[in-house]
């Protein structure tokens, strides 16, 4: 009796129906002569049944709610947070300092370039985080391991909080915010003076390359912002110089690439 | 089609992999949140054209494997798992809790390529790109899967029919 030697990739390939007529029946030839071997093969066909018997059925489920809306918080959030975040800007400008964010832009315009969207909603966010008394950030400096560990989660990247002393700035917080495309973390710092400034990180698309500094002013808040590699960056500040916000910047980004 | 859509399209595919994988309906629709989110955050990283449901199912046995080492830093990275202590009940009559039970001791790596065969019906080849691992180690993974299920379904370790054959 001749036969073709049948490895054990062939008989999974076998039970999964996945041969070709010649491997088939070579199979078949094979496992005629060997009832142990067709006995197993036929119980790893009983078992594809069985899975698929218990577990299709689910197919049909109706799917909760949360489940696709986890595809689109940033968005909902952040046309929500885009309207807050004007209101509560608009009513800190007019009130306390009489800087104003120029008219009515709550959205960027589609064609703008992306680093600009960036700094625009950086800016918003600073404007509307950065003169809160009572709930500057979600989680404080005190547990400054979990808040970077969070943000990282969510944002799916490795992140830092860069330590500013040298610069004069601690640490107050984080938060997670909505962004165009997903989660973004903000980091606040302040000085001794109680001037603050922010740092709006993003992940960014995978076509971004490193990009220099480079300067926007929203209003009365100036913002230098960057991207490097995965990450962008948007450092915020409504109180400082253009230069003193320079120094800052620069100090974020050597402790991010030491 | 945008992805967004195309993903919403995939979920009842990821639910029902994460059921078979977990077992109770809240953990696994809190895997498949975990997947989306995660999914959503790295779509970026998804290469227009090339195939989604693949890179979705890369994504949730990332999440995954990366709960089962959270909350089991050591003994599930054995590729061997003690042997069930008690013989499951019904012979040939597979039930889906003797199931849910037998694929919770698989090591993650054979449960993911046993499901993905068997309820995604991938194609070796797929299963391979999807879990970033040479096709060989699919068969040999595939096949170890399969033996520990089957003796842990009929109630006999394979060790003690080796002895029976001599």
């Amino acid at each position: 009796m001749s036969e073709t030697p049948i490895t054990e990739a062939e008989l999974q390939a076998y039970a999964d129906g996945r041969l070709d007529e010649a491997g088939r029946l070579a199979v078949e030839a094979w496992i005629a002569a060997r009832p142990e071997e067709a006995e197993r093969v036929a119980d790893y066909r009983r078992l594809g049944d069985a899975l698929r018997a218990a577990y299709d059925p689910v197919l049909a489920e109706p799917v909760p709610d949360r489940l696709p809306q986890a595809l689109r918080p940033a968005r909902q959030a952040w046309r929500y947070a885009a309207v807050a975040g004007w209101l509560v800007a608009g009513i800190a400008i007019g009130v306390a300092a009489g800087w104003q964010l120029h008219g009515s832009r709550p959205v960027a315009t589609p064609s703008a370039d992306a680093g600009a969207v960036m700094a625009h909603r950086a800016a918003i966010a600073h404007a509307t985080y950065s003169p809160e008394v009572r709930h500057p950030v979600e989680v404080g400096a005190d547990q400054e391991a979990h808040l970077v560990a969070w943000l990282s989660k969510r944002l799916g990247a490795p992140l830092r909080a860069p330590k500013l002393e040298a610069v004069g700035y601690s640490l107050v917080g984080g938060r997670l915010l909505p962004g165009e495309s997903g989660p973004v973390a903000h980091f606040m710092y302040q000085c001794n003076q109680g001037t603050r400034v922010t740092l709006y990180v993003r992940t960014e698309a995978a076509n971004n390359n490193e990009t220099a500094f480079r300067y926007a002013k929203e209003g009365n808040v100036r913002v230098f912002y960057w991207i490097d590699r995965k990450l962008g960056y948007a450092l915020s500040s409504g109180d400082i110089s253009k230069d003193d916000l320079f120094k800052v910047a620069n100090a974020v980004y050597q402790q991010l690439n030491p | 089609m945008n992805e967004a859509q195309r993903l919403v399209d995939l979920i009842p595919r990821l639910r029902r992999y994460a059921r078979a994988l977990v077992g109770d309906r809240a953990t696994a629709d809190d895997l498949v949140q975990d997947t989306l989110e995660r999914a959503w955050a790295k779509l970026h990283l998804y290469r227009r054209g090339t195939d989604l449901r693949a890179w979705l199912f890369t994504v949730m046995h990332n999440v995954h494997v990366n709960r089962v080492r959270a909350a089991r830093p050591t003994d599930m990275l054995e590729d061997e798992m003690p042997e069930l202590a008690q013989r499951a009940s019904q012979g040939d009559a597979l039930l889906v809790r003797d199931l849910d039970r037998a694929i919770a001791r698989l090591p993650a790596e054979q449960a993911a390529v046993l499901l993905l065969v068997s309820l995604e019906e991938m194609s070796y080849e797929e299963v391979a790109r999807t879990l970033g691992i040479p096709i060989g180690t699919v068969m040999s993974r595939l096949s170890r899967a399969r033996e520990k299920l089957r003796a842990m379904m009929l109630g006999q370790s394979a060790a003690a029919k080796l002895k029976l054959v001599k």
